[in-house]
């Protein structure tokens, strides 16, 4: 195992000094690197599942992946001995508790998620279940479950740690801010950009002529270029890199997608004109007796179906894809006694490549969708009616309801 | 939606929250900004030398036009020249034609006055001529017929009768 983590970094400084790849793998190489020095490698025999080959180990599994994970595993096998082990890295733990602030790394945890290890830190106890960190009570050695597998003796704790999906953001971030302020840099010397520049302009142009200009128009659009940009290739990057063996799951945790229609939500509510809040509060054009009802729906759609629309469909898709794929990835053991270990491992072979190009156009669709809406939604808030037209902005939201039941 | 409550994670949202909060600033001051103001300016600039290329082409047709209105106008006054030279030439011609022949029925009529002249002349000279041959003619007669008198007397006789006849 050290062999083969010494290789891999042999490897790494190999393709570096080779210079055969391009920068951006290099960046992609060294961003790795920069964490290496901080974890520490976990070799040690776990209390977890061991090997996944039943139906039910296989569910649980992906369940279990969906979940944001304290520390990025790369991959576990079971040795000779019977061993459990696991290669990755351990992340730090940030806590905030009854008692304020917590820190110890993941690798104390040993791999437990079940509540089994209980890692005592400044006279507290914590546990992990199902991904989630708990603070045992006072005097409690172990953590007892009701029927339904919930902790009786321990509570949730606000957990701001390194997460998997933190790394995973973090890396995409410097990742993104490297590829773009290069190209920003390129433009300097040149009118032209080179290199892999010259890959991400047109998406840039994509988006800001596909997506910003026609969405919020041309008087408003620039003011919000910036968030699109940043938005589409957040989410796209993280969708791809979701697809990858790292196994990022960012973009299908709640609390991220959440994040995103939150900052729509605040965008287009602090942009909003008069015209925007009228049409919400104080319908033009329709009986009194209706505004206040109209109202109600509106401050509701604005408010409530608008970022839960944006929010659930990034997550439901994206965690979709990543049930589907890497159940067709199982079919490898959970089919092996019906169709044999050939037959059942092309056979997921077959499946998944197929499925990863799907999700491959997903991971691009979702950001587009997200992006958007993020952006028509924008577009309403800023739009200036005509008052000649009364029912023009009827229009434009039955419009819009139209796209919306669209994607929906 | 139970499930999906436990496992939204209120720590994770505000990491991911203040994350990308600083993402998008930095994005936007070291990227977004200067992207869209090159692509911007880039865009500009093309627009403005499309626009450059198109008054250019326009000035060149204008040029081409005067070019063409020049040439077709030197062309005709070349033609009304010849035209005027060859006028110019007929008539040319034509006077010196009608100056020669004025010259030559002006010598014509000069020659006829001196032939009559000269005709004139001679007749005179031969009137003369002959008035005198005549008289040395009639002297030489007379002489004759007076030196015999019997012929004088037949003259006086046939005078006087031709007078009686008178």
């Amino acid at each position: 195992m050290r062999t083969f983590a010494r290789n891999l970094r042999r490897g790494f400084f190999y393709f570096i000094r080779m210079k055969i790849v391009n920068q951006s793998f290099k960046f992609l190489v060294l961003a790795v690197l920069m964490f290496l020095p901080t974890s520490n490698f976990a070799f040690n025999a776990e209390v977890d599942g061991g090997q996944v080959s039943g139906k039910q180990e296989v569910e649980e599994y992906i369940v279990h992946h969906l979940k944001d994970s304290h520390d990025f595993n790369l991959f576990s096998y079971t040795n000779d001995a019977g061993e459990r082990k696991h290669f990755g890295v351990a992340l730090p733990v940030i806590l905030w508790t009854s008692e304020g602030l917590v820190t110890f790394m993941s690798s104390e945890f040993h791999h437990d998620d079940n509540g089994q290890v209980i890692v005592e830190k400044d006279g507290q106890k914590f546990t992990k279940i199902h991904s989630k960190i708990y603070e045992l009570e006072k005097g409690a050695t172990a953590v007892s479950f009701d029927a339904d597998h919930h902790a009786t003796n321990a509570s949730k704790v606000l957990d701001f740690s390194i997460t998997k999906s933190v790394v995973g953001i973090l890396l995409i971030g410097l990742l993104m801010l490297f590829w773009f302020s290069r190209l920003a840099k390129q433009y300097k010397t040149k009118q032209i950009p080179t290199g892999f520049g010259r890959v991400l302009e047109p998406l840039v142009l994509y988006v800001r002529d596909e997506i910003a200009r026609p969405n919020i128009g041309e008087k408003h659009y620039r003011k919000f270029t910036g968030y699109l940009l940043t938005v589409f290739f957040f989410i796209w990057i993280l969708n791809l890199a979701g697809l990858t063996p790292l196994g990022f799951n960012v973009t299908g945790q709640l609390a991220v997608t959440a994040c995103l229609a939150i900052f729509t939500l605040v965008i287009y509510t602090a942009s909003g004109n008069k015209d925007y809040w009228m049409h919400i509060l104080w319908m033009p054009g329709v009986p009194i007796f209706v505004k206040p009802i109209l109202a109600v729906i509106e401050l509701v759609g604005a408010f409530i179906i608008k970022p839960f629309s944006l929010l659930v469909r990034l997550f439901a898709n994206i965690s979709a894809g990543h049930i589907v794929l890497m159940s067709l990835i199982a079919i490898m053991f959970t089919l092996k006694d019906s169709l044999g270990t050939v037959g059942a491992t092309s056979l997921s072979f077959v499946l998944s490549f197929f499925l990863l190009l799907i999700e491959l156009l997903v991971a691009f669709l979702q950001a587009y969708i997200f992006t958007m809406l993020s952006a028509l939604f924008i577009g309403m808030a800023v739009a200036e009616h005509d008052h000649e037209h009364e029912d023009h902005g009827h229009e434009v939201s039955s419009d819009v309801e139209d796209v919306r039941g669209d994607f929906i | 939606m139970e499930t999906l409550l436990n496992d939204f994670s209120p720590g994770l949202f505000v990491v991911s929250t203040i994350l990308m909060l600083a993402l998008i600033a930095l994005m936007v001051k070291f990227a977004w900004k200067p992207i869209l103001s090159s692509l911007n300016e880039r865009e500009e600039g093309i627009q403005g030398a499309l626009d450059a290329a198109e008054k250019a082409k326009r000035e060149m047709a204008n040029l081409q036009a005067d070019n063409q209105r020049l040439l077709q106008e030197a062309r005709l006054e070349r033609e009304t020249m010849l035209k005027e030279a060859r006028e110019l030439k007929t008539k040319m011609i034509a006077d010196a034609e009608e100056e020669a022949k004025m010259q030559a029925n002006k010598m014509i009529a000069q020659a006829q006055e001196a032939i009559v002249s000269e005709k004139k002349a001679a007749m005179a000279e031969l009137k003369s001529h002959v008035a005198g041959l005549s008289l040395d003619i009639a002297e030489k007669v007379v002489r004759n017929e007076l030196s015999n008198k019997d012929k004088q007397l037949e003259l006086v006789e046939s005078m006087l009768g031709e007078a009686t006849l008178n």
